[in-house]
């Protein structure tokens, strides 16, 4: 009965203030208090009338779909590499790059703006922002690969090998086949982490905002509260939704290669 | 016959584990030929080297007489058949089974679809072909990995344990199965296998293999009946190591064996050489036979014990005591109809046929 409690309060604890979200996004007064005061779609049609939030959120999905692209790449190799090979360090050097997973954000966004403004020399852009992005998504990337390479066996490779296959249409005719469902949940979630980091993008970002940075900005404004409100509710239903099918994605592709589920992100 | 595979001086070397140590072999065309060995012998390694999985470190490998230094695996002759099937999971049957015919531009469609249907027919697997792979049980793994290795008509086919995975009842219909299957396309099947039975059951001649190196070549009687060694006789069944003294004689040796007596064997019962001095004579269970109430016997006589009794409804294995012999010795009678069967602690009185006997260095 306790424990009953427990998991009650602790996902309350957990969820309620997303489930705010919405309730103010849908409230017809620019106060964020109770009790509501009525029904709008007001601050949803706001949004779509800001110039400045639609290149804000341009932006963030060019960086996204970039940071997705090249982190799952850099994870393919890392993962096939740790999968197939031996070579010297190999657990040291697997173990680093893993290592961006637990270094806080804050870090490596003051180390990067460092490189990149007072060594490089280069000026702050999108491209800092995905370089950055890059980094911090590529260990998620490899950890998903893992999984996927890893529970490949590897006398299939071999087989299309034996029958007259080249080591590249092998890789193209049967590894990458098999490991589609583990690319394609990289690819959602390097997507949705890049998409909603805010910290590097705030030491990082140039002259155009990426939409975390844009919401921030906003929150100056307290009339402007309400507009966020919404956009964060869009947010909340985009990530679900993009979550759910990387999951989706990766336990198709243990079922595919015929294995138990050992647990995954979700 | 005609040699398909020869390898000379093959070594093999993991860093400093020894893996292939100085391997000779030829196995001719059209040959049921097994690699047999405990886990870790080498068998699987010598196998992956001819398909080319694994390099020589030194030694050459001919295969329909060419040399496969620096061939990969996709261009050789040989197709393998592996211990977990390799099944493409994302494919279907037919897909699975066409998989090598994806570079033979010279065949159409139609053609390739043919040959599919024959390949299935083959193994038994008519209207397979649309089934997913993951829908198949065990034995149809097997046969699509089969079916999917021979339509390539290579020269050699390789099986690494292909029964390993398969139920008892199961595995003995593939044995027959690949026998049967290997008389119809007559090409040469390598099979790796730990089962002494089975590779007896089904080989033309088999390879003995213990540390990476080959102990005996020889068909299925030879190594049962004639074993170079204790260590072969020992892994192909059972076989009662008895002490002796050996000394040479016109023909052969005589041997003076603790428990049992004297006897002359011919040179033949010697194939790993004639010992002179301390030696070990084998002898099979099924070999001698226990005399029951006063029966007479031409040949030699041992009286013995029964230590123990073990029944097993169609034959009863007995340990029987001698003086002299620290082992019990094994032997084992078929339950004929009147035959009793003997309790602890009775005596034996066991008839043995010197012919029967092999004889080892100590």
């Amino acid at each position: 009965m306790s424990l009953r409690a427990y998991a009650v309060a602790y996902l309350i604890f957990l969820y309620a203030p997303i489930f705010l979200l919405p309730l103010f996004a849908f409230n017809d007064s620019t106060i964020i208090a109770f009790p509501l005061s009525g029904f709008t779609t007001g601050w949803f049609t706001e949004l779509t009338e800001t110039p400045a939030l639609h290149a804000a959120v341009k932006n963030s999905l060019f960086i996204a779909i970039l940071t997705a692209i090249f982190s799952t790449l850099l994870g393919i190799c890392a993962a096939r590499a740790g999968a197939k090979y031996e070579f010297p360090a190999k657990r040291g050097i697997l173990g680093l790059i893993m290592v961006p997973l637990v270094l806080p954000e804050i870090i490596v966004g003051v180390s990067l703006l460092v490189v990149v403004v007072n060594l490089l020399d280069w000026s702050l852009s999108s491209w800092t922002v995905i370089a950055a992005h890059v980094l911090i998504c590529t260990p998620f990337s490899i950890a998903i690969l893992n999984g996927a390479f890893q529970n490949m066996d590897a006398s299939l490779e071999e087989a299309a090998l034996d029958l007259g296959e080249t080591p590249w249409s092998t890789f193209r005719l049967v590894t990458l086949p098999l490991v589609m469902p583990g690319i394609i949940s990289s690819l959602l979630i390097s997507f949705t982490i890049s998409l909603d980091e805010f910290i590097i993008a705030f030491f990082l970002t140039g002259a155009e905002p990426t939409m975390p940075v844009y919401i921030w900005g906003l929150l100056r404004f307290p009339q402007k509260l309400p507009a966020v409100m919404a956009l964060g509710t869009i947010l909340v239903v985009a990530s679900i939704i993009i979550l759910t099918i990387a999951e989706l994605m990766r336990r198709r592709g243990l079922k595919r290669a015929g294995l138990k589920d050992t647990g995954g992100f979700l | 016959m005609t040699p398909i595979i020869t390898l000379t001086g093959v070594q093999k070397y993991y860093g400093d584990y020894h893996a292939l140590r100085d391997v000779d072999l030829t196995i001719n065309e059209g040959e049921f030929f097994s690699l047999l060995g405990p886990s870790g012998c080498g068998k699987t390694t010598l196998l992956r080297t001819i398909a080319g999985f694994e390099n020589a470190s030194d030694g050459v490998v001919m295969l329909g007489g060419a040399d496969m230094a620096g061939v990969p695996p996709n261009k050789r002759p040989t197709n393998m058949v592996f211990q977990s099937y390799a099944i493409f999971p994302h494919l279907n049957v037919a897909e699975n089974v066409a998989f090598g015919l994806r570079r033979r531009s010279d065949l159409s469609k139609q053609a390739k679809a043919d040959l599919v249907d024959e390949a299935l027919d083959m193994v038994g697997l008519q209207g397979f072909g649309g089934r997913a792979a993951h829908a198949l049980s065990g034995g149809q793994r097997q046969r699509v990995a089969l079916a999917r290795a021979l339509i390539l008509k290579p020269k050699v086919l390789l099986l690494d344990e292909p029964l390993s995975a398969l139920d008892k009842k199961m595995r003995e219909q593939m044995q027959a199965e690949l026998r049967r299957l290997q008389r119809q396309v007559g090409i040469t099947f390598i099979l790796v296998t730990h089962d002494q039975e089975e590779a007896l059951i089904m080989s033309d001649r088999i390879a003995v293999m213990f540390d990476g190196r080959i102990a005996q070549v020889a068909d299925p009687q030879t190594l049962y009946r004639r074993p170079v060694n204790r260590q072969v006789a020992d892994f192909i069944g059972v076989m009662n190591f008895l002490p002796a003294t050996s000394t040479a004689s016109e023909d052969g040796v005589d041997v003076q064996i603790a428990g049992f007596g004297a006897a002359s064997v011919a040179s033949e019962q010697c194939p790993g050489g004639m010992p002179t001095g301390d030696a070990s004579v084998g002898i099979r269970p099924e070999m001698m036979t226990l005399l029951f109430d006063g029966q007479p016997s031409e040949g030699a006589v041992a009286i013995g014990t029964v230590a123990e009794r073990y029944y097993y409804g169609d034959m009863t294995y007995y340990e029987v005591e001698f003086e002299g012999v620290s082992e019990p010795v094994t032997l084992s009678m078929k339950n004929l109809v009147g035959r009793p069967v003997l309790e602890r602690g009775d005596a034996a009185r066991v008839a043995w046929d010197p012919r029967a006997l092999v004889v080892f260095e100590a």
